[in-house]
């Protein structure tokens, strides 16, 4: 007689076993963290079902049940360790396990060695992950799957984290994709996620067996695991129970008096002891002053309007939430409305003015303006006169209220916005791109899982006495964090104020990352959804040490601001839809692939009544217009036809294959040079692409490395499928030194990667790969040093020869850096005789790479720009002392970059910098930038970018630095 | 605030104390009476909790590494604590330099200083490389020499302590014994006594005859190596108290001592020769260096194995050999290639259940520690291998998880073997 207790992280698993070793009981069920309460009526259930249960053995598995244990005196089985026993035992002959939990992904592998895999502080790809989706969708889980059955194409999803997934789905769906793909696209991202975390370097096959709840409810999720793993896996009739009957499997020991367990289970009393922060009331008093302070900050509302009267439309479409105000001339708020997005803000803005028209009867619409991530859809849709950066709205807004603003922060659904004001102009902007979790959506999750609606669920805060501090960390790592405070006994009311402290401090430190409230400003405006929240503004002034401005209307800001401006800058009479076309009105939607450039964006097309159309999902403006970019001025352009020369070609020797990726991008014409005068052939893998990264996906080891370091898995398959038969990739601890820095290192994951490769891709046992250690930077030293090299892999060649061909390579080398050195400065010449902003694009040189960079650099001329590099304009700076150490070649030429602006004083030159996620050396580098450009009153703006990318935010902090410069 | 207008440490200033961020306990106890003959008073910073960390949080870029971030938010949390006087106070920080970001500790650190108000205050770099000068703080030869020999009875007491502690028959003996030598050892260095090689050729072997005396009762354990970035590797602040939750797990823990990476990274100046070219001269200092170290390895090892029945590390040329057969010798950023070199080491004398702590995103573990799991498990099939990343946000409950995996499957192992 056995019982295994499986508490997962939101379910409660449980089993009990005949002596034959089958299940006579099993229960499944959401705990809502009461864990103990459901542990021991399950436990009753038993008893009093089977009485035969009174003495069992027992033991507890699964994540949330380690403290649980512990506490009782229970034994504990590993969860992964259980399903393993599981499996062996009744599903021999099975080649992996793939599982995926409440928070959890697992991978095991049966056969050529036994291994386990779980998904390490990541919850990408997990039932949270899918939940989350779903909630965007405003759909349950099982909804999702019904959607999923009626795809039709799939779009790429980021999964590696549930914030960026929703920053590639909500574009989608603003820009009006299906649902039904969307839902696959889903599921298409947690298999994604799950091989590229997980597998590792070993290839999914054979006898597949699916377990845990969301593959066990969700038959799409299983079939996009079919289609993606190119198999055919199970899900076995107990799928949901392998854990607990694992567990159950591994109980040893003594028989125990299970009615005592259920009792002590339920008489299970937490500790009570966690780390706590000052509560955010002392007592009644203090929160009637503090309402009473912030009632003072309401917007000037007027409830009629005159015949004939010009009222003024202003739309924020954003992420979550669409709202949406009407003003008179002297910016009096006659109407507003909040209504959540539900992916189709078409819709909402459609019954939105048939609202306005109806109530304002005889009032004239003098103006309308559109902000937010819906921006482009809504004015294209209604013949909105003014589309406006949403910082701009957020300012102007602010300004009414208190018109010496000096920082702006504004906490929307997913998104923060914070920006700095300097003389009347935004000055520095900070926006969460790769964290939503000082968000909105971060409270409702949370509130949505205990039940709650986030108003109430922040409400419960306010008096908490021992608010649990929960430091400043991602959504996904919050879970766990939230677990553990539930375990040590803290309220509901404290873990909701430690929410919303939480909140805060992610926004003060990992968006804003201020000191202290001094760097802020004097005069601070907060806004957004978020702070209608008391306990959030509280817990801001708490953080900060001052107090702040609320206006009343702070979710309506943007709306508002938008409504301002229409009123000022109104154009004779609008361009808005008129009452009679908007009966009629009709939107359609058609998928679409651009195929202008290598992109290859998926296209969602927008048709609207009246011929009007919006194309959305494109990266650059090329999907719109034949013109060619001919007359852009486009460095990364140029630099790309420049390597374009150095193709494929074959030669009287061996052919070498190079894996264009990382380093290879700038060494290209080195070593082009070097091997083709050498007689040797050259092969080139192919281009970037999301389908070749999927190629090296499975071997790739650590899901946390960067991007383009991930990508060069892809490029090596690329060359294995050209059956090319040596693959060079050296290792380079140094760079070329170019006198700028201390030293001339690469980063050590440039510098090693090949060591990964070697190790990792099993298929280069039958090639010759190349991956010796060498210095480009001992020119004298080189040649000797790669002859030997090639004549241990092809015999007879020549020192003189690889002399002569060493330097004609040093060379080749030099004219490429100066060709894009002189053709950079012709570009900012042109510019400005064609008075053009100039970009200085800052980044690393695989940066050039389309599939890393998402087309950014076709986007920022698509705003009128001109793009030019970081390396064109360094060789114009010399070395200079920086706060830190400057010690890798490619960081020195960013330093050197942002020294040449700080020293330009030209507003109309400015820097844009290129951020790989997970680049461990930009965490020094982007601060270092920063402070070389503000010392000298520059503006620093920065993009992160990733397996995905979120133009919207590119777009934002586009074109409020160009709104900052004066453009 | 260039590095041209660094506050120096200068000798007008000898009457500071000095905090120091620690690191390996035994070793760095020692190390601090060291300092103290020479006149500096060095203080090893014991404050930990949720301050140090926000601390970090609050002026450190959050996607630097932990190491980084927990260094510099216990800095100024201590500055914080009011216990020092912050005008009569320096900071010292280790500085390895290399490729690697740790090479900029110093520098973030004095950028946080400079934000957090604390501009004035010195931070000295306690580096080998010649990095940075201060004209009140110097490391004179002798000095260096005592530290050598502070780090060689640290590690050989960290060896013997580890090997005995989990089957000491009565509870405490040996954390006493550990205790006693770290005593012991202090009253010699004040008495400029026990450093010399000579000394130690007769002491060390004292240490394993000491430890090998503590009755015990030997049963079948799991055997856990640990791994890693260096700083996550040793400090219980980092790596939330590895070693002592293995050891209430049942294991018998082996960490891989400091000696080690001191032979990699003078070796990797050799290595650099080698490869790239360089002055005949340095290459000829560097060999010196490698023999002088290697002739306290060789003390170290004849000492571990003078008595009882201890596990003696391999030396570093043996090692070396083994491991540039699968990962180039050039890898030196950060742990490089000693880190892979360790866990086979690890596997091959009997410690195939590893824990590789990291920081998390530490760039060169995604080479020498993740990159190279796979090659290992080729090599050796029985290995059992978690890597665990360590930053402000991973909970402890979710690497305490990944642990018992780790464990469980070493347990299955060695309930088969048995």
């Amino acid at each position: 007689m056995r019982i295994g207790l499986d508490v997962g992280s939101t379910t409660l698993k449980c089993v009990a076993l005949n002596n034959e070793g089958e299940i006579v009981y099993k229960a499944y069920e959401r705990h809502y963290s009461k864990i103990a309460e459901m542990s021991s009526k399950m436990l009753g259930e038993i008893l009093a079902e089977h009485p035969e249960f009174a003495h069992s053995m027992l033991s507890v598995s699964g994540s949330a049940g380690m403290g649980f244990a512990r506490t009782l005196g229970l034994e504990f089985v590993q969860e992964v360790y259980a399903t393993r026993v599981s499996v062996s035992k009744l599903l021999p002959g099975t080649d992996a396990v793939i599982e995926l939990g409440g928070e959890d992904a697992k991978i095991l592998f049966f056969t050529g060695g036994t291994e386990v895999r779980m998904n390490g502080s990541c919850a990408g790809g997990t039932g949270a992950f899918i939940d989350q989706m779903a909630s965007l969708l405003e759909i349950s889980p099982l909804e999702l799957n019904e959607l999923a059955k009626h795809k039709d194409k799939i779009y790429s999803i980021a999964s590696r984290c549930g914030v960026f997934a929703k920053s590639d789905i909500q574009p989608l769906l603003n820009q009006g994709a299906a649902k039904a793909d969307v839902a696959a696209s889903i599921f298409n991202a947690v298999v994604n996620q799950t091989v590229a975390g997980l597998a590792q370097g070993r290839r999914i096959e054979g006898n597949i067996v699916y377990l845990g709840g969301p593959l066990y409810f969700l038959s799409e999720l299983r079939s996009a695991f079919d289609e993606g793993l190119k198999t055919k896996g199970v899900c076995p009739e107990n799928g949901l129970y392998f854990v607990a009957m694992g567990a159950a499997y591994c109980a040893k020991g003594e028989a125990l008096d299970i009615a005592k367990v259920k009792d002590d289970i339920a008489g299970c009393v937490n500790s009570g002891d966690y780390v706590s922060a000052k509560p955010l009331f002392a007592d009644k008093a203090e929160y009637d002053e503090f309402t009473k302070r912030h009632a003072e900050n309401s917007v000037a509302v007027k409830d009629s309007y005159d015949k004939g009267e010009k009222i003024y439309i202003g739309i924020d479409a954003g992420s979550t939430t669409v709202k949406t105000a009407v003003t008179n001339a002297a910016g009096e708020l006659l109407f507003s409305k909040y209504m959540p997005n539900s992916g189709d803000p078409v819709r909402l803005v459609k019954s939105f003015l048939e609202e306005v028209y109806e109530k304002f009867d005889g009032a004239v619409i003098g103006g309308s303006a559109v902000t937010g991530y819906g921006e482009d859809i809504i004015k294209n849709a209604f013949g909105i006169d003014i589309g406006i950066v949403e910082t701009v709205a957020h300012f102007t807004a602010a300004k009414k209220f208190r018109p010496d603003v000096d920082f702006i922060i504004d906490i929307g659904g997913q998104d923060i916005k914070c920006f700095k004001i300097r003389n009347n102009t935004i000055d520095n902007i900070f926006l969460n791109e790769a964290c939503s979790s000082g968000c909105g959506s971060f409270l409702q999750t949370f509130a949505s899982a205990w039940g709650y609606d986030i108003e109430s669920f922040s409400k419960l805060g306010l008096f908490a006495d021992r608010p649990v501090d929960l430091g400043s960390r991602c959504t996904v790592f919050m879970n766990s964090s939230v677990k553990q405070a539930q375990k040590d006994g803290a309220s509901i009311e404290n873990i909701s104020a430690g929410l919303s402290i939480s909140v805060v401090k992610n926004a003060l430190y990992k968006v804003i990352r201020a000191a202290s409230a001094d760097e802020l400003g004097k005069s601070i405006v907060v806004q957004g959804g978020t702070f209608l929240n008391d306990a959030v503004l509280r817990a801001f002034e708490q953080e900060i040490g001052r107090n702040v401005v609320r206006p009343d209307i702070s979710g309506l800001m943007g709306a508002y601001g938008a409504a301002l401006i229409a009123a000022e800058k109104a154009p004779h009479t609008s361009t808005v839809i008129s009452r009679e076309e908007l009966a009629d009105f009709e939107h359609t939607v058609k998928a679409a692939i651009c195929g202008r450039c290598s992109n290859n964006c998926r296209l969602t097309v927008n048709t609207f009544s009246g011929g009007r159309r919006f194309i959305g999902g494109n990266r650059c403006s090329k999907a719109f217009s034949d013109k060619s970019n001919e007359d852009t001025l486009n460095l990364f352009e140029y630099k790309k036809q420049l390597l374009s020369k150095y193709e494929s070609v074959d030669g009287k020797r061996e052919k070498i294959g190079l894996p264009m990726g990382l380093n290879m991008f700038e060494l290209l014409p080195f070593w082009h040079t070097f091997f083709t005068n050498l007689g040797f052939g050259v092969a080139l893998s192919e281009p970037s692409s999301r389908e070749l990264y999927i190629k090296g996906q499975h071997t790739i080891p650590s899901d946390t490395v960067c991007y383009p370091a991930k990508l060069i898995h892809g490029h090596v398959e690329s060359l294995l499928e050209q059956g090319v038969k040596h693959i060079f990739y050296p290792c380079m601890t140094y760079n070329l030194d170019e006198n700028l820095g201390d030293n001339n290192y690469n980063c050590p994951v440039v510098a090693y990667y090949p060591e990964v490769i070697r190790s990792n891709v099993a298929s280069l046992a039958d090639v010759d790969f190349i991956s010796d250690y060498l210095g480009l930077h001992k020119r004298k030293h080189f040649p000797a040093k790669i002859h030997k090299i090639l004549s241990q892999h092809f015999g007879d060649i020549k020192l003189r020869d690889v002399q002569t061909a060493a330097d004609k390579a040093y060379d080749e080398y030099a004219r490429y850096m100066n060709n894009i050195h002189i053709t950079g400065l012709k570009f900012m010449q042109e510019a400005k005789k064609r008075n053009m902003p100039v970009i200085i694009l800052c980044g690393r040189p695989y940066h050039l790479d389309a599939e890393i960079n998402h087309g950014i650099d076709n986007l920022i001329c698509s705003c009128g720009a001109a793009v030019v590099t970081e390396d064109s304009v360094s060789p114009l700076v010399s070395k200079f002392p920086t706060d830190v150490l400057d010690q890798w070649t490619y960081h020195s030429r960013l330093y050197a970059a942002a020294k040449y602006v700080a020293d330009k004083k030209d507003d109309d030159i400015n820097i844009v910098q290129l951020v790989s996620f997970g680049c461990g050396v930009d965490a020094i580098t982007t601060d270092e930038m920063r402070s070389i450009l503000e010392s000298s009153n520059r503006i620093y703006t920065q993009i992160k970018i990733d397996e995905i990318s979120n133009p919207g935010a590119v777009k934002i902090r586009l074109r409020s630095l160009f709104a900052a410069t004066g453009r | 605030m260039n590095p041209e207008n660094r506050v120096e440490f200068t000798k007008e200033m000898m009457d500071y104390t000095l905090l120091a961020p620690n690191m390996a306990d035994v070793h760095f106890s020692i190390l601090t009476n060291i300092f103290a003959e020479y006149g500096y008073k060095v203080e090893l910073l014991k404050n930990d909790g949720r301050a140090v960390v926000d601390e970090g949080l609050k002026y450190v870029h959050n996607d630097t590494c932990y190491p980084a971030l927990l260094v510099i938010g216990q800095l100024i949390d201590a500055l914080n604590s009011g216990k020092y006087d912050v005008n009569k106070t320096a900071l010292m920080i280790t500085q390895s330099g290399g490729g690697c970001r740790a090479s900029n500790y110093i520098h973030l650190l004095r950028k946080a200083l400079h934000k957090a108000g604390y501009g004035h205050v010195p931070v000295i770099s306690l580096n080998l490389s010649g990095l940075e000068k201060n004209s009140g703080f110097k490391i004179r030869l002798s000095m260096a020499i005592k530290m050598l020999s502070a780090m060689i009875y640290g590690d050989l007491i960290m060896l013997l302590k580890n090997q005995v502690e989990p089957y000491e028959v009565n509870v405490g003996d040996t954390k006493k014994l550990v205790q006693k030598w770290i005593d012991d050892i202090n009253v010699m260095f004040e008495n400029r006594k026990g450093y010399s090689l000579r000394e130690m050729r007769k002491i060390l072997p004292e240490i394993t005859k000491s430890f090998a005396e503590i009755e015990i009762k030997k049963t079948e354990k799991v055997k856990v190596g640990v791994v890693g970035e260096i700083y996550v590797k040793y400090s219980p602040l980092a790596n939330n108290n590895l070693e002592e939750f293995l050891f209430s797990q049942g294991c018998e823990v082996m960490v891989p001592g400091l000696l080690g990476f001191f032979l990699f990274k003078t070796d990797n100046r050799l290595e650099d020769c080698k490869l790239y070219g360089g002055k005949v001269l340095k290459k000829y200092a560097m060999q010196i260096a490698m023999w002088f170290l290697t002739r306290y390895e060789t003390e170290l090892r004849k000492a571990a194995a003078a008595y009882g029945d201890f596990c003696v590390p391999e030396t570093y040329k043996h090692i070396k050999e083994k491991c540039t057969k699968i990962i180039g010798a050039g890898c030196k950023m950060g742990e490089g290639w000693l880190l892979t070199a360790e866990m086979m080491e690890l596997v091959e004398s009997g410690y195939g259940n590893i824990v590789c702590a990291q920081p998390f995103g530490c760039l060169p573990n995604h080479i020498v520690g993740k990159g190279m799991i796979r090659k290992l498990k080729e090599l050796y099939p029985e290995s059992n291998i978690v890597p665990i990343d360590y930053d402000p946000g991973a909970t402890r409950v979710n690497q305490e998880n990944r642990i018992k995996l780790m464990l469980s499957v070493a347990q299955e192992n060695l309930e088969k073997k048995a």
